[in-house]
């Protein structure tokens, strides 16, 4: 619709018409010069002016704006049949067939293109033109690249609150999706409107979650379940337990009861291996460890108290804040607690307390992120405070190896499932690291600035070439590493063993060194014998003091005395700084003859300097 | 038997030869060895192609025209004749 407004105005109401015409300059006002304000005016000097060295610069910004895709289809359907065919009708299509194969031109054509068809299906059966020589050769060795990653794509959270990406699961099989999990993990501190919902991608659009989990609390966690891949466990902020099946849509499936629940946030959920695939395990800052079935999921299966002291007391539990189970080794689990303490456990031993097997402590803080090496299982990394750290089960007093303290705190790591030397960690500063044992142990092997706001979770995709990251603002950013660094390198396996090995052994010889060390102390304290030699041993050290003191003071006086005996004797001399090289070597000579005499013990090499500066030095020098 | 299905049916008969079909000026499959849905889907899209070929060949020289058409994939071989009115397409795996 056009709109339109007519604004009528006669022409005679615009007044008289304008008539220009030329005209002679004429002159409206002349003003003198006055010399009395000439009088007045006084020079400026010096004057002032700002000038720029330096080229000057300035700085621009332009954002481009974001490119959204859509993918649409059509669908082609039978056509080109002359109009008074129906293709849907099998009767008129045949008879239309029929009256084709009638047709002598066609009988022609195919006679002709047939024997044209033979030639070419027989060349083509009698010798591969096509055939690969050599191919049974060994394939190149792949030359040395460096390693590197890049972006391939991200994943915004798409509401107006952004929310922390605080899990991500990647799909089980095809690898296609990604499940994301958002929630805000400061505590009381969650903005009032803040949406819930936990979101699965699709890796080709990054416009649209392809599903939103709608929760009842925000999610922590999101797991898929490996044996089905329509299965989801999530994690609550509110500790409850939440299943989804996609296929029933977007609300939750099953639900934990919350007077069973974990009291605190859900930080780590781990489907089991089991035959039916439903079983699983979460662990909560609240201090337990609680075993589920899905299908029955109102209570837990079993509770285990992360209490060290093991008295199984709620009260002195240690938070769990990561969570690592191997399939491979199916009794066993490890936590990393709020406290920096690693706990491995089994869950099949006898008593409660029993199920607490060992701890490991090393970090200051918080350990966001606990995985077993997936080649070594007795080796394992843990993330916490500025440091990633590498254990062995074997080595109970400290890590074997561990990362610099790095400037940015640390929020998750994991190893690289294909290469038993690659590890990643993500940092706070926005940067993904990835280590190569192989390659350097002291930084990383590629340092990558993925985003500005702090990094805070990581996943790495089966294959080991896919990497997502979750931001603290919601963003997902989904890498791709280079080849070198997802595939198996030459004999990579032995290396990383004997690393590992070599490490552990290390960090064996110093623990038995800090025990031997340890004893010793004790018995000092204990025995009072021992107490006495060592006074014993004090007093011989002090008189060996003073003796090499006066040792040291004798040599200087002999010295000092013997410079001055020399300079008076050579002031009657002028000293010639030209002297031939004979005379030098005969005043040597001499020199050395004096140096018995004084007792002192200097090299011959020296006594020429020591002469030389003997005489300037007497001035310096009072006696 | 006529000649014309002794020769289709002796193509057919080839090693390798996975499919025979014969298609019309508008990509109409007149004779095929294949069933309904996947002949339709070829003879429409090579019809297509082997059209853009043809003008190809034609747009480059005027006086040049093209014979033979031969698409090779990672699974197998598709050959196409043309003639003025009719397509004879053949499908054929030809690594034994």
């Amino acid at each position: 619709m056009e709109i339109v407004y007519v604004y009528l105005k006669k022409r005679s109401e615009f007044g008289k018409q304008c008539n220009f015409s030329d005209r002679q300059a004429e002159l409206n006002i002349d003003i003198l010069p006055n010399p009395e304000l000439a009088a007045l005016y006084v020079e400026r000097n010096p004057v002032d002016t700002g000038i720029q060295c330096s080229a000057s610069m300035s700085e621009h910004e332009a954002n481009t704006e974001r490119f959204e895709m859509e993918s649409c289809g059509v669908n082609h359907v039978e056509g080109g049949w002359p109009k008074d065919v129906n293709p849907q009708e099998l009767e008129q299509t045949i008879r239309f067939r029929k009256k084709v194969e009638k047709d002598e031109n066609y009988i022609n054509a195919v006679m002709q293109l047939g024997s044209i068809m033979e030639h070419c299906i027989k060349q083509n059966n009698a010798i591969d033109i096509y055939e690969e020589y050599f191919d049974d050769e060994e394939a190149v060795e792949v030359t040395e690249e460096a390693p590197s990653a890049k972006t391939i794509n991200v994943f915004r959270d798409p509401q107006e609150i952004k929310r922390t990406a605080t899990h991500l699961s990647w799909h089980p099989d095809g690898n296609r999706k990604l499940a994301v999990a958002y929630s805000c993990l400061k505590f009381q501190r969650a903005p009032m409107s803040m949406n819930y919902d936990s979101y699965i991608w699709d890796l080709e659009n990054p416009n649209r979650p392809e599903i939103a989990l709608k929760p009842l609390s925000p999610l922590v966690t999101l797991e898929y379940n490996p044996k089905d891949s329509h299965v989801l466990l999530g994690g609550c902020y509110n500790g409850q337990i939440a299943c989804w099946d996609t296929r029933k849509g977007s609300l939750v499936a099953e639900l934990s009861t919350i007077e069973f629940s974990h009291r605190d946030p859900v930080y780590g959920t781990i489907w089991l291996q089991s035959k039916t695939g439903t079983e699983c395990f979460s662990a909560s800052t609240d201090g337990q460890v609680m075993w589920w079935d899905i299908r029955k999921i109102s209570e837990p299966i079993e509770v285990v108290i992360m209490d060290i002291s093991r008295k199984e007391q709620l009260e002195n539990a240690l938070g769990a804040i990561s969570l690592e189970f191997e399939s491979t080794l199916p009794t066993k689990f490890m936590v990393g607690t709020e406290q920096g303490i690693v706990i491995s456990c089994n869950r099949k031993a006898k008593t409660q307390a029993e199920k607490i097997v060992c701890t490991f402590y090393g970090h200051h803080g918080p350990i966001y992120a606990l995985q077993r090496n997936p080649f070594y299982p007795k080796n394992f990394l843990t993330v916490g405070d500025w440091t990633a750290r590498i254990w062995s089960e074997d080595s109970r007093e400290s890590s074997i190896m561990w990362t610099k303290y790095h400037m940015a705190y640390l929020s998750d790591g994991a190893w690289s499932p294909v290469r038993p030397a690659v590890f990643f960690t993500t940092k706070m500063d926005g940067t993904l690291d990835i280590w190569d044992l192989v390659f350097k142990q002291c930084d990383p092997a590629l340092s990558l600035k993925v985003c500005d706001d702090p990094l805070f979770c990581l996943r790495v995709q089966d294959n080991g070439c896919l990497i997502a990251c979750g931001s603290e603002l919601g963003t997902t950013t989904l890498l791709e590493v280079s080849s070198s660094l997802s595939t198996l390198q030459r004999n990579e396996k032995n290396i990383a063993s004997s690393i590992f090995e070599r490490e552990t052994r290390r960090e064996k010889i110093l623990e038995a060194r800090h025990r031997e060390m340890r004893l010793k102390e004790k018995g000092k304290v204990e025995g009072k014998e021992d107490d006495q030699k060592e006074e014993e041993a004090a007093l011989d050290l002090d008189e060996l003091v003073g003796k090499a003191e006066e040792e040291f003071f004798e040599v200087i006086f002999s010295e000092l005395k013997r410079k001055e005996a020399e300079a008076l004797k050579k002031k009657p001399k002028p000293r010639k700084k030209s002297s031939v090289k004979v005379e030098a070597e005969e005043e040597v000579e001499e020199n050395v003859g004096e140096e018995e005499e004084a007792g002192g013990i200097i090299g011959i090499d020296a006594v020429e300097d020591m002469s030389e500066e003997a005489g300037e030095e007497q001035e310096d020098v009072p006696t | 038997m006529t000649e014309v299905e002794e020769t289709l049916k002796r193509i057919q008969s080839h090693k390798g030869v996975i499919g025979t079909m014969v298609v019309n000026a508008e990509g109409i499959p007149i004779r095929t060895t294949l069933d309904n849905s996947t002949t339709v889907q070829y003879a429409g899209l090579l019809h297509q192609l082997t059209m853009k070929a043809k003008s190809t060949v034609r747009d480059i020289d005027p006086q040049n025209d093209l014979t033979f058409l031969r698409i090779r994939s990672k699974k197998h071989e598709i050959m196409v004749a043309p003639d003025k009115e009719y397509l004879l397409i053949v499908i054929q795996n030809p690594c034994e």
